[in-house]
């Protein structure tokens, strides 16, 4: 007896945890505003990625075009495939120091594997993580990039 | 050529006396076969790429995506490209292949399903022929496919296509049992193995309401087993992309894979059809009892919509079933059949038949 009371039972709960499957099918079915999925070049204009997304590495300007890379190079050594080349100079503060520059921050995104280990170990926050996915080119020495703008410098007066 | 869209009969009949007027008996006979033929191929061919497109889309959604997007509106166009497609594409025969059976099971397969079309009632008249035991063919031609089935899985000479078909077999084998039985539930109640005379019985009420607890059991049982009939929805492990690549049709490329794949959908269409001819009636309105002006409302709708609609809501009840549910193991599948939905099937038909000796049916 105890047995067929158990066969029943696994038949009712069985029944039950399908329909349950099912009511959660059932409500994505009825409910297309949940879809997801988003139709890219369409939406170009709209579009907005998420706050994570790991298109390229990026070094932001301020508006006085100045970074915050003191060329320490530490993300050159943490690059796993040497994507990072960092070229510094030495030029003359005006207190007669001498102090060692970024010149060129080199990128090659066609080895880049995004791994964002540069991002994390950057000192500074000098380099970060930009949203820009679209990296198609015509020939390959376009993939790489100097992340510095031209002429920037260095924002020293905020910790002075 | 009188057409009246709630009775094909005049239409039929009037085709074949205006084939009579110059053609011999014989003449006669060969036009028709082909008529009919031509119009199954039809059928088949477009309803298939309808209910694949429609996979796609009602998959998608089941799954919060949009689906096929591009080709045509809402990629309406979508599955005719994938046709043209697997038109086009060369037709390999593995090296080591048994030539003549490879090139035989895809058509086995898609016979057996034009052989199950034939007896399915489209509308009143609209039947190709109408067996005094038409639940009975129906389900032994389409328990037939199983045979191109197993070829296929044999003659490609590949493992993966073997396990595939001898679990399609064994799941096949099992779950006819399962299909039969339930069909038999129904014929008790319906008292006749004809397709016309079953919806006819139906006129006043669908078996699904007028059988109540045995015909719902029954009608739960049969979507169960139908889905697995049809190697589809939980029950797909005769191709389980996961473990077996593409099962019994892994070697199987254009034209021939696409018989596989059209006669898969067709299958569903069938299974939905006898679904519907039995429990939902066929292409009967929905009647109430004595509700003459319900009934005169229902009566409007033509019959071939009510079919259709029916059909569409079963095929729509079995895809949901696929793309919720995880795909069983070959030892589940057999314990729900052997252990589960044989004994309720067996106290079900003594259910059904105490409830039509007592009368206690409406």
């Amino acid at each position: 007896m105890k047995e067929i009371i158990r066969y029943l039972n696994d038949i009712i709960k069985g029944l039950c945890t399908l329909v349950k499957g099912m009511a959660v099918t059932g409500h994505y079915f009825f409910h297309p505003k949940l879809i997801t999925t988003q139709q890219y070049p369409e939406n170009r204009a709209t579009l907005k990625m998420q706050e994570r997304f790991r298109g390229e590495v990026i070094m932001p300007h301020d508006a006085n075009n100045r970074h915050k890379c003191t060329g320490c190079g530490i993300c050159e050594m943490n690059c796993p495939n040497g994507s990072i080349e960092i070229i510094t100079r030495m030029i003359e503060t005006p207190e007669g120091k001498k102090k060692k520059v970024i010149d060129k921050h080199i990128y090659h995104l066609g080895m880049c594997t995004l791994c964002n280990l540069c991002v994390k170990a950057c000192p500074t926050g000098a380099i970060v993580m930009g949203q820009k996915f679209e990296h198609a080119v015509w020939d390959r020495s376009q993939l790489t990039k100097v992340l510095n703008q031209p002429g920037s410098e260095i924002m020293t007066d905020e910790k002075e | 050529m009188a057409f009246d869209i709630y009775d094909f009969t005049s239409l039929t009949s009037s085709i074949h006396e205006g084939l009579a007027t110059f053609l011999p008996p014989v003449g006669v006979l060969v036009a028709e076969w082909l008529l009919v033929g031509i119009s199954v191929l039809l059928f088949v061919a477009v309803f298939g790429l309808i209910l694949v497109y429609l996979e796609r889309k009602v998959c998608a959604l089941f799954q919060q995506r949009l689906g096929p997007m591009r080709v045509g509106k809402w990629g309406l166009l979508q599955t005719v490209a994938d046709f043209i497609k697997l038109l086009m594409k060369e037709l390999i025969t593995p090296n080591k292949a048994d030539k003549f059976l490879y090139n035989l099971a895809p058509f086995i397969v898609i016979i057996v399903t034009f052989m199950a079309i034939a007896a399915i009632p489209f509308a009143k008249g609209l039947q190709a022929i109408d067996f005094d035991i038409g639940v009975l063919y129906v389900s032994a031609v389409a328990s037939l496919g199983v045979i191109g089935i197993l070829l296929a899985g044999w003659s490609s000479n590949n493992k993966y296509s073997l396990i595939g078909a001898m679990r399609s077999g064994a799941q096949i084998i099992s779950y006819e049992l399962s299909v039969g039985l339930s069909l038999i539930t129904m014929i008790i109640l319906a008292g006749s193995m004809q397709i016309s005379e079953i919806i006819q019985a139906q006129s006043t009420g669908w078996f699904i309401f007028t059988g109540h607890i045995p015909a719902i059991i029954a009608f739960i049982v049969f979507l169960i087993a139908g889905t697995a009939e049809t190697n589809r929805g939980p029950f797909d492990l005769a191709e389980a992309e996961s473990e077996l690549t593409a099962g019994f049709h892994t070697e199987y490329s254009g034209i021939k894979f696409a018989f596989f794949f059209l006669a898969e959908y067709v299958n569903l269409f069938i299974v939905s059809a006898m679904a519907t001819v039995l429990f939902l009636g066929g292409w009967m309105p929905f009647h109430v009892g004595s509700f003459e002006g319900f009934n005169a409302v229902m009566d409007f709708v033509p019959p071939i919509f009510w079919f259709f609609g029916k059909v569409m809501f079963v095929i729509f009840v079995i895809m949901w079933f696929k793309w919720t549910f995880p795909r069983l193991r070959i030892d589940q599948i057999l314990t729900l059949e052997w252990k589960y939905l044989l004994p309720i099937n067996l106290l079900n038909i003594l259910l059904m038949t105490l409830i039509v000796l007592m009368g206690w049916h409406f």
